[in-house]
């Protein structure tokens, strides 16, 4: 650790790994309840379940990117960060408020949790990932703020590069964003169409931002190739992101009353999303393959190639697949959908933010790189959680496309509940991949625990 | 590191050369790519219902389109012109064929917002019609690459005054230099996809 205050990231990678266990867990809750109905009820409704898998995912990766922002951005700026004691105080503000909020989607029901924290004031709630109470909402602001605060202090004092600035574009946008979740006009198509500010502008706008710096800090790390090359690769695939992701948006905007055009500037430009992704991705081969090093930590550069792979094809081949209007129009709100989500979710934004927990984890914990076993381990765990949710994947699109041709293709369309009792079988391989996936994230969670058996593996 | 250095600044004198920086050259193919899909939609709506195309493609005002057809080109006459000046080491008088460069493509400008403003006039909208979507949605992300090639051609302008391109220091030049062709190109194919052919 090049200074002191970087130390701050440790308990924000700690929290983001404790909530990813539990997203897991709702997950496979949920995934059983997709075949045994009334697994748990009424103790943890389907609905319920599913805002706390999709809220804690949310929150933790939150977590995952201060804690990398907090790592990065004094070791890139070659400063101390502004002020470590408020990083360390917003942990717990963040930790506290978003603890609450997930025991008041279990403990209270939702419309109780709505009437006692002001949704009668400002109704923000009941729309899907913005499902948090006003209070929630209002403290995630004053939490992003104050991080920006700390972090944009932290750059103007000290060295500027590109990666600290497109960093803090990404951050920044992050935070301006969700200012919409804020806005909720009575109109159910205004709603949704900027609901979608919130959600697309996110993933696939300014956090492609985030994920190309995290990814750019990493591969100049383990790879020691020349910055200057690497700055040049980052303003590209950003300039790609933004041309296309921004008015990529019309993929959203086919079927919700919002004007017709959009059916062609949204095929258009959402069909251009995948070349970002596919830049990172031959960004990421590119540098290790010139790499002036062997860096010993195996197990970051195993993370930070796989991220190029697994977000090109989770949101470039499986956003690609349905993104389109004509075929859209028969895919819309399927287990299509569920399939590129996961996929996208998982190989862009977790992996990203494990990346950078594994390259600097071991030195917040005062070392270059774990023992070979640990790393061993880690390898394991990613090529476990990897596999199972690319089957996750599979078994997700096999059902959607089952679900679309019986219930909307065929000449005697099914009902909906009818139809997944035809794909249920895909259901149950689904949550089998889900128990792996779990043992996966287990293996991952002990390899931070194994013993140096033998010294830590430096070349 | 020497394998690095090549392919992102290919500046190496030995080998063919590359006119302007690859990380330019990645940005216009992902142009032209966004551009050549707009295009190949537009023949796909065109050639499922012509007769819908054909009497609004009409009346278009197709002067307009030539004269601008003429502005562009002549535009990057002139940056050439500019480029060959700051090769043979007269940076500084190549700054005056970017400003007039900039002042073809401000004419372009002009003529295109008037045509806009006679288009909504006569209640042309995005939802007026799949012709209508078409052409001002092709022609203002156009018109909005114009806008960015003008501010790129304006800032090789100030460097260009600064004494900053010669024989020796090419690659900002010919990178704005190639952006801007670029978008002569783009319109080289809309003008007659658009205005003319029917
Ligand atoms: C890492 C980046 C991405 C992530 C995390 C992501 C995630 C998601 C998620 C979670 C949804 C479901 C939203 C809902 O609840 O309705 C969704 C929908 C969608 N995504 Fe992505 N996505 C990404 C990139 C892309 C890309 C690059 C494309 C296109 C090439 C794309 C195309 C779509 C489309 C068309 C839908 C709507 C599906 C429907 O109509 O039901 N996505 N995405
Ligand atoms: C890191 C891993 C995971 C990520 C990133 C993730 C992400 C997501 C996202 C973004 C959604 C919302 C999808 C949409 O709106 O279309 C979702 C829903 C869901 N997830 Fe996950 N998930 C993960 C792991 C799992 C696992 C292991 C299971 C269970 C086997 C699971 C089961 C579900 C279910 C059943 C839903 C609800 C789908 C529906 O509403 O029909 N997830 N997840
Ligand atoms: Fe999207």
């Amino acid at each position: 650790m090049k200074y002191q205050s970087q130390a701050v990231a440790l308990p924000y990678f700690v929290a983001a790994i404790g909530l990813f266990v539990g997203q897991i867990l709702f997950g496979l809750v949920m995934g059983l309840q997709y075949v045994v109905g009334d697994f748990l009820f009424p103790e943890i409704p389907f609905n319920v379940a599913r805002m706390v898998h999709t809220n804690l995912l949310i929150v933790w990766l939150l977590f995952g990117f201060m804690g990398a922002a907090y790592y990065l951005v004094p070791e890139e700026s070659e400063t101390e960060l502004y002020c470590p004691r408020l990083a360390l105080a917003l942990f717990w503000v963040f930790l506290a408020a978003g603890a609450l909020t997930i025991l008041g989607y279990l403990l209270v029901d939702y419309a109780t949790l709505a009437k006692y924290t002001g949704n009668d004031v400002l109704a923000t709630m009941g729309r899907e990932f913005l499902e948090q109470p006003l209070l929630t909402k209002i403290g995630i602001v004053v939490v992003a703020l104050a991080f920006l605060f700390n972090i944009t202090m932290t750059v103007l004092k000290g060295r500027k590069t590109s990666i600290t600035v497109v960093l803090l574009l990404g951050l920044w946008g992050l935070a301006i964003f969700f200012l919409f979740s804020f806005y909720n006009p009575t109109n159910l198509v205004l709603d949704k169409f900027y609901w979608w500010w919130v959600v697309h502008l996110w993933v696939e706008g300014v956090w492609e931002l985030i994920m190309a710096a995290l990814l750019a800090f990493v591969l100049i790390k383990v790879t020691g190739v020349d910055r200057e090359v690497i700055d040049k690769w980052l303003y590209v695939i950003i300039a790609l992101a933004l041309v296309t992701g921004i008015i990529g948006t019309g993929h959203h905007y086919y079927w919700i009353g919002a004007p017709g055009y959009w059916q062609w500037w949204g095929s258009i430009f959402s069909a251009l999303e995948p070349i970002p992704f596919f830049a990172m991705t031959v960004f990421a081969f590119n540098m290790v393959n010139r790499r002036r090093r062997e860096h010993p930590n195996k197990a970051a550069v195993l993370w930070a190639l796989g991220t190029g792979v697994m977000a090109f094809l989770g949101a470039g081949v499986w956003g690609f697949l349905h993104t389109l209007a004509p075929v859209n129009y028969y895919t819309h709100g399927s287990q299509i959908t569920a399939a590129h989500g996961h996929m996208a979710f998982y190989g862009a934004y977790v992996m990203v933010v494990i990346t950078i927990i594994s390259y600097a984890m071991p030195i917040l914990r005062g070392r270059a790189c774990n023992s070979r076993k640990a790393q061993v381990l880690e390898m394991w765990s990613f090529w476990l959680m990897t596999i199972a949710m690319v089957f996750i994947t599979l078994f997700l699109t096999a059902a959607g496309i089952l679900q679309v041709w019986l219930q909307r293709i065929s000449d005697s369309p099914m009902p909906f509940m009818a139809v997944q009792g035809q794909v249920s079988l895909f259901y149950w391989l689904r949550e089998i991949s889900g128990v792996i996936f779990l043992i996966g994230l287990i293996a991952y969670l002990v390899s931070f625990f194994v013993k140096d058996g033998d010294k830590p593996a430096t070349t | 590191m020497h394998a690095a250095k090549h392919t992102l600044s290919p500046s190496l004198p030995a080998e063919p050369r590359l006119a302007g920086d690859l990380a330019i050259w990645i940005f216009i193919l992902a142009e032209l790519l966004a551009f050549g899909l707009f295009f190949a939609a537009y023949a796909f709506a065109r050639a499922h219902d012509p007769a819908l195309f054909a009497p609004e493609q009409e009346a278009l005002n197709r002067n307009a389109g030539a004269i601008n057809t003429a502005l562009l080109l002549t535009a990057s006459y002139f940056v050439v012109r500019a480029v060959h000046a700051a090769e043979a080491g007269r940076g500084r008088q190549g700054a005056r064929w970017l400003l007039a460069a900039l002042g073809c493509a401000g004419g372009f400008v002009v003529i295109k917002l008037a045509e806009y403003v006679a288009a909504f006039n006569a209640g042309i909208s995005l939802s007026s019609s799949t012709f209508h979507m078409f052409y001002l949605s092709l022609t203002f992300f156009h018109f909005m690459h114009v806008l960015l090639g003008m501010v790129i051609l304006g800032a090789l302008w100030l460097n260009a005054r600064r004494g900053r391109y010669g024989p020796r220091d090419m690659n900002g030049i010919e990178s704005g230099a190639a952006y801007w062709h670029m978008v002569d190109l783009v319109w080289l194919v809309l003008f007659p996809l658009v205005y003319v052919i029917r």
